[in-house]
């Protein structure tokens, strides 16, 4: 090839493929980025009237939009978040090393449960919601509360949890483990002083947008009570409960225009919390950026 | 690059003989599955000598390297025939323990592989995991770090991540993890092949103060490595099989200098005089 053909030929169609796919990739990005502004935007110019004190100072009611507010939604959706944390990352960080640092993968039953894993992740969460009402709430005998709520999302993000700890788990590289066992490390301190200190980001990462997801889920918990009308807060995992979305979901099928404002101002509430976890995630991540 | 022999190590030590090696392979096979990957090896390796491995690679000098401290343990499917000894010991009986081996057989590696933590925590974990309750860590990092000629750089930054260190302080450092367990041999593969000629001549250096007080096996496929650093060699090289299949072997072993001046077989004076493959 002679350097003109180089230099020359490609140079006179260049621009215009390049422009146009670039317009395209700014088109594809823009859709996403301004239908997100748009929403946030709609939502909060919405909502402004009654994103203030009351919001989270005063309980539901019915009669009254002027005074009601969301402080048992956002009580309860705490407070499911916190046992659901509290269920699923422990459980999630022990059965990602099992399978990482244990399991033998050319065992049948290994290989079950690693498929299983992936296909639960994409169940639908309504289908958790029955899990849970069926078993938890009326076969254990645990009620609409607190409790069964936090454990079926925990069964519902499980899965993300697992495999966001095994990807943490397998991206610290072998030869720290090789490094540690030939010191006279036994499996058990290779683990706890090497592969998880390092794992931990990446899995804290992963367990945090796995919440995000659960502090968002209204179907399962539909089915379980969240019932929309609580005028206190959960005293404790046996308690009744409801959370924001259900709270949402309620005051926006309500024919008065003041819940469904009150409704936006909920749902503010509610990505300020989504946002600040993913930030939370986010920072960790770029802490912790891989150093080796 | 010319390759002529190279020049032995000139030690005025003498080359103790090997009345009281510290290990023994005897008709030592090692499979990966089913695969012979290295067949038959006998050799002895003697109390603070420096052992050399050489050959062409994938002739098995790291699985044979492997089987002194048990690493191979953590392969799947790796397994040993033949016997490993060590001060007359089967490394390989039922009651050994392969964590007790590895403190007292200890391993250095091809890629400098410190820990991402403090250059004092990286030298402080091995005592650690093995319970060794010094009396004061302080000074037996101090001592493992000057022992591996690492002190005087890294006095001022113990708390600075290992990470930071260059390659061959990082190497230097990995030596100075495995000295701090106290363990009676090191193994080293391929530890400066990843290394600058600067910090290869000084972890020859340190080879060399290293054997006074250690057994020092190293694999290398620097033949002139070997002859600067080592009282014996070993030459290993790969055997074709009907199937086609790789087997590695011990070709020869025998005193440095006798392996590079008069080597007994003509595949060892092919592969030194740069014939080989
Ligand atoms: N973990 C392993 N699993 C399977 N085969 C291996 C493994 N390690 C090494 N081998 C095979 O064993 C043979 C010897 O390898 P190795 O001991 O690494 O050689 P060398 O260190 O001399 O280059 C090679 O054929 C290699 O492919
Ligand atoms: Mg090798």
């Amino acid at each position: 090839m002679s350097a003109s053909a180089v230099t020359k030929s490609p140079r006179r169609r260049r621009p215009l493929r390049e422009g146009v796919f670039r317009v395209s990739l700014y088109a594809c990005l823009g859709v996403g980025v301004v239908f997100l502004a748009v929403l946030l935007a709609y939502i909060v110019v919405t909502g402004w009237d009654r994103l203030d004190s009351r919001l989270w100072q005063n309980f539901p009611s019915i009669q009254i939009p002027e005074t009601a507010g969301a402080q048992s939604a956002i009580m309860g959706t705490i407070w499911v978040l916190g046992f659901t944390a509290l269920y699923c990352v422990p459980t999630g960080v022990m059965a990602a090393i099992y399978l990482e640092e244990y399991a033998d993968r050319n065992r049948w039953y290994n290989r079950l449960i690693e498929l299983n894993i992936q296909n639960l992740a994409a169940v639908p969460s309504i289908v958790y919601g029955i899990l849970g009402l069926g078993i938890l709430a009326r076969g254990l005998g645990f009620g609409f509360t607190v409790l069964t709520a936090a454990l079926t999302l925990s069964l519902l993000v499980l899965p993300v949890v697992i495999i966001s700890g095994r990807e943490a788990i397998r991206a610290v590289p072998d030869s720290i483990r090789q490094g540690s066992y030939a010191l006279g490390a036994t499996k058990w301190q290779t683990i706890w002083r090497q592969v998880l200190p390092q794992a931990i980001p990446g899995m804290a990462t992963g367990s945090i947008l796995a919440l995000s997801r659960a502090i968002g889920e209204a179907a399962p918990l539909l089915l379980l009570g969240g019932l929309a009308f609580v005028t206190f807060n959960p005293a404790g995992v046996f308690s009744p409960f409801t959370v924001l979305p259900i709270q949402i979901f309620n005051w926006i099928s309500r024919p008065q225009e003041e819940f469904r404002i009150l409704a936006s101002a909920a749902i503010v509430v509610l990505l300020v919390l989504l946002l600040a976890m993913n930030s939370v995630a986010i920072w960790l991540r770029n802490r912790y950026q891989k150093r080796w | 690059m010319s390759h002529s022999a190279p020049t032995p190590r000139v030690d005025d030590r003498e080359v103790p003989s090997l009345v009281d090696p510290v290990f023994e392979l005897a008709d030592l096979t090692v499979y990966y599955d089913d695969y012979a990957a290295v067949r038959d090896v006998t050799m002895d390796v003697g109390r603070t000598q420096i052992t050399a491995m050489i050959g062409p690679s994938g002739c098995g000098k790291s699985t044979v390297l492997r089987c002194f401290n048990r690493m191979n343990d953590l392969i799947a499917g790796a397994r040993v025939t033949g016997k490993v000894s060590y001060h007359g010991e089967d490394l390989y009986a039922e009651e050994v323990d392969p964590i007790e081996v590895r403190r007292r057989v200890g391993m250095v590696f091809q890629k400098p592989n410190p820990f991402p933590k403090s250059i004092y925590e990286n030298v402080a974990y091995g005592p650690r995991v093995n319970r060794m309750r010094p009396a004061n860590m302080d000074d037996l990092v101090e001592e493992a770090l000057s022992a591996a000629a690492l002190w005087d750089e890294v006095k001022d930054v113990l708390k600075k991540n290992a990470l930071t260190l260059s390659g061959g302080q990082q190497q230097r450092l990995c030596i100075a993890r495995a000295i701090s367990v106290k363990p009676e041999a090191i193994l080293m593969d391929e530890p400066c092949s990843a290394l600058d000629p600067i910090a290869t001549a000084k972890i020859e250096d340190l080879m060399h103060d290293l054997a006074r007080e250690y057994t020092i096996i190293i694999v290398t496929h620097n033949m002139q490595q070997a002859a600067r650093v080592s009282d014996r060699t070993a030459f290993f090289t790969a055997e074709v099989d009907e199937e086609g299949l790789r087997h590695g072997r011990l070709v020869e072993y025998d005193v440095t200098s006798k392996i590079f001046t008069k080597p007994g077989d003509s595949r060892t004076e092919d592969y030194i005089t740069g014939r080989f493959g």
